[in-house]
Order: C-alpha cells, then structure tokens, then sequence
C-alpha cells in the first residue's frame, strides 16, 4: 500500500477567487484515517488556512458533510483506504451556497426546519406527577427510523429538486416531520399540515430517492414523503366530499 | 410562501392511480398487440371476437379507466419532467394546461370511443 | 458575505447515474401516453368492422411502429418494475394490525401483476 494519498481540495477565497478552484495536498494514507483526518492533516502541517466543519469526528453530529468524489458524505465516516490510490476530490456539499473552502451556509436548512415544529405538540400536557406517555415497541417503531436523522444535510445535497427549486421544504424536515407525526404520544399532525401540504412541501418532491440512498443513518426521508403525499391527499379528498368535518 | 394544498392532492392521486394501472395492465396488453400479433409471434384474435369481448360493459369500463388514469398519470409526471428535467417551470401556465388539458381531451376522446363501439 | 453558489447544468441528469435513470422513469410517462392512443386506435379501428381491424392489424406490422412498440415496452416496463419496487417505501399496509414487510408488498404487486396478465391473455386469445 502507498503510504500517501493525495486530497484535491475545493479553496474558495473570496477576497481571492470569484469561483473555487481546486488545490492538491499529499497527506499520509493510514489504514484508519478517514477524508477528515486528511483535512486536519492538511491544515495542521500543511495549509492552516483551510477551512472546513467538523466536531464529534463519530457519524453523530452531523457537520462534517462534504462531497467526496461526487457523493455527499460524513467525511469523518468516509475512509482514505477506500480511494487509494487516490486522489481523492473534496468539495463543499452541493445545492448550498459556500461561504468560505469547505464551509457551507445552512441558514435556509436552519430556517426552514422549525416550519415543520419537529417536537412533541400535546392539545394538553399532563402534569409531571402523572408519569410519562407510554409507549408500546410497535409505537416506537413506527417512528424510530426517522428519529435517526442527524440534520446533516446531506439528503439536501442529493436532492435534485432542491437545487432547483430552493423553497422546497426538503427531504430532512419533511422526514422528521412524520417522525413526529407517526409518533403516539404527539398531538401536532394537524398543525405540521399547512406547511407539509403546501406546494413548496411534499408536492414538490418527484421521488427521485436520492435522499434515501445519500443517508448516513439509513433514514428514508424518500418514503416517508411519499407516505405523507398518500395520508395528504386521501385527507384533502375527504375535507372536499365532507366539507363541514373536522377532525 | 403560498401554503394553500390547491389541486396537487386530487392531480397526484390521479397520478399514482394511474401510474398503478398502468404498472399492472400496459405491459401485457402491449406485448400482445404492439409485439406478439405484429410480429407474428401469436395469432391475433378475429374481429368478431375482439368485438364480442370489447362490447362487453365491463371491458368498456375497465378500458375507460385504463385511459382516464394512464393519461393523468402522463399528465402529472411530464409536467415535472419539464419542470425538472428541462428547467422549464417559468412556463409552468401553458405545461398545465398542455399537460392536464391533454389528459382531458384524451380522456373524452377515449369515452367517446367506448361509448359508440 | 459574499457566497458563491455552484451553476446548476441544464441537463443536471446526466452528471449521475441515478438522475439518469430517474429521468428515464419519469419519460416512460410519455410511452404510457403512446400506449393510450394506440389503443383507442385500434378500439376505433375494431369498432368500424372487420376490414379496418384488418387494416390496424397491417398498419400494426409495419416496421416504425412495431419499433416504436417495442421501445414502449421496455419503457413500460422500467415504469412497472420501478413501481412496484418502490410501492412499500409508499405505502404502509397493516394486516391484523401488524405492518406487512416491504418484500411481502413487492411480491403482492407482481402477484397481482401476474393474475391480471393472465386474465388479459386469456380473454383476448381464449
């Protein structure tokens, strides 16, 4: 085995660069070094210059997305070994504006996520000494694949329907979402509707599944979109037959 | 944002209805008189036949489905193949009414068709 | 801050395979719609008697349009194989409230795909 690999690094400067170019950095090729321990090699011996994201280095966090070779990925869960000999092509997450290198602008994703309140909405909470809301293991399940999502964004990055069509609400918020809504103990489907429902929400998505397969977690923010698209428009029917139902 | 649902429910129900029909019935129905008959592979049924079984209400019915839902189906999914695929959603006014109203015209056509066989 | 926002190509689709693919999924549409006027023709054709079916029948065989038929077919059939593989990620069904595994729903598309296609055969050639 070749003991370096080279990293072709996207650099946007923009006190230097209208458009990112690329620069080459050789840096060791260990058997367990991962894409973003070549990026911290870069920086500590090679560039210090180079910005990226990055903080629990464990698949958990969810900042250090980054597309390698053309994929979105964890860079702290993508390995150098599995692209020797290399190079291997790191470029900021497609479908996000780039701000600095690496480091992309996640202000839509952050301002679009609480549209969908992706917490526990109760019509009444019950008082603490009551004890907590049970849930049986079918009720988790129902949800739990959902509850897996890390907010990383790489499912945005995959998603051709978000690079055109930028107010889509998109596949993460949408999937956690229906991890609320498919949840027993949450009361807010009716109150996430409106936003889910809009033309800017579900509709929106062509199912193109990329999300699904660009998932770190194994989350499948792909079908769960499409489930809600069923459970919408069997209910929107339902409001046009019986107008004065509610509930 | 607009947040009101409009039309998209019923138009994508009809979609996937469709696209359901059309998954479960184009395939044989295709394969024997676009392949097997013109090709000679099996001996094409003779007309009184094929009238006896096309006059029957059920057929007519079912046959009328297949075309209402298949051509919606293509309706909504070439809409958002020119959306898309094409970059064309700043015409999306006349797509609609190519797209949806096409399905329409087909879809009376279709009825026509089946009503006076 | 002045960000820099990567240019979207105009034919996106062809950078990725899966795109590719997935517009190839969604055109089948357009052989769907084929397949809805070349059956009205042939219902018009069968419905004003017997030498206009047999005209259909020539017009069938001619080399263009058995071509485009069998283009159709392979488009029609990436729409139903597509279909039915992502109907369980669609839909959920319960039975005796226990959610059925994707694999059963996929097996129970083709399962009906395959009875209705019977049926279909054994009305038209029976």
């Amino acid at each position: 085995m070749a003991d370096e690999i080279t990293l072709e690094v996207a650099r946007y400067r923009p006190e230097l660069e209208s458009e990112p170019v690329m620069e080459s950095f050789q840096v060791p090729l260990r058997e367990h070094w991962a894409v973003l321990d070549g990026l911290t090699y870069v920086k500590d011996q090679l560039d210090g210059t180079l910005s990226f994201r990055w903080s629990c280095r464990m698949g958990i966090c969810g900042s250090c997305g980054m597309t390698v070779n053309g994929e979105p990925q964890l860079s702290c869960a993508t390995f150098l070994t599995d692209y020797a000999p290399g190079p291997v092509r790191v470029e900021p997450l497609r479908n996000f504006p780039v701000i600095r290198d690496l480091v992309i602008d996640i202000d839509d994703f952050m301002t679009k996520l609480p549209e969908v309140k992706p917490w526990i909405i109760r019509d009444v909470h019950s008082p603490v000494e009551e004890g907590e809301y049970l849930q049986t293991p079918q009720e988790l399940d129902e949800y739990q694949q959902f509850s897996m999502c890390i907010n990383c964004m790489l499912c945005y990055s995959a998603c051709p329907v978000y690079s055109l069509e930028p107010d889509f609400i998109g596949p993460a918020a949408i999937a956690l979402a229906q991890r609320y809504n498919l949840d027993s103990r949450d009361e807010g489907a009716e109150e996430r509707r409106a936003v889910l429902s809009s033309p800017e929400g579900i509709w929106a998505c062509t199912f193109v599944g990329e999300c699904s397969a660009a998932c770190p977690k194994g989350v499948d923010p792909a079908g769960a979109i499409q489930r809600y698209k069923l459970t919408a428009a069997t209910r929107s029917i339902k409001d046009l037959l019986m107008p004065r139902s509610r509930r | 944002m607009n947040r009101r649902p409009g039309p998209e429910p019923l138009l994508w129900m009809l979609f996937s209805s469709g696209g359901m029909v059309a998954a479960l019935m184009i395939p044989i129905l295709l394969f024997l008189f676009g392949i097997a008959f013109p090709l000679g592979l099996l001996s094409p049924p003779d007309h009184s036949h094929l009238f006896a079984v096309l006059r029957n209400p059920i057929t007519r019915l079912v046959l009328f489905g297949l075309c209402a839902l298949a051509l919606f189906h293509w309706a909504h999914r070439f809409r958002f193949t020119l959306y898309d695929g094409l970059q064309l959603k700043r015409y999306g006014a006349p797509i609609v009414v190519l797209c949806y109203g096409g399905a329409v015209v087909g879809t009376v056509i279709a009825a026509v068709l089946l009503i006076r066989l | 801050m002045s960000t820099y926002q990567r240019p979207l190509a105009l034919f996106w689709w062809l950078e990725r395979r899966s795109y590719l693919l997935f517009v190839l999924r969604e055109l089948s549409a357009v052989f769907v719609a084929w397949f809805v006027v070349y059956l009205l023709l042939l219902v018009n054709a069968v419905s004003d008697g017997a030498a206009s079916y047999q005209e259909f029948l020539d017009w069938s065989g001619r080399r263009w349009v058995v071509a485009v038929n069998v283009l159709a077919m392979l488009f029609v059939l990436l729409h139903a194989i597509t279909w039915f593989g992502l109907a369980p990620r669609a839909m959920v069904i319960r039975v005796r409230g226990r959610r059925l595994p994707p694999v059963q729903v996929v097996a129970a598309h083709y399962l009906a795909w395959l009875v209705l296609s019977a049926v279909v055969a054994w009305l038209v050639l029976r």
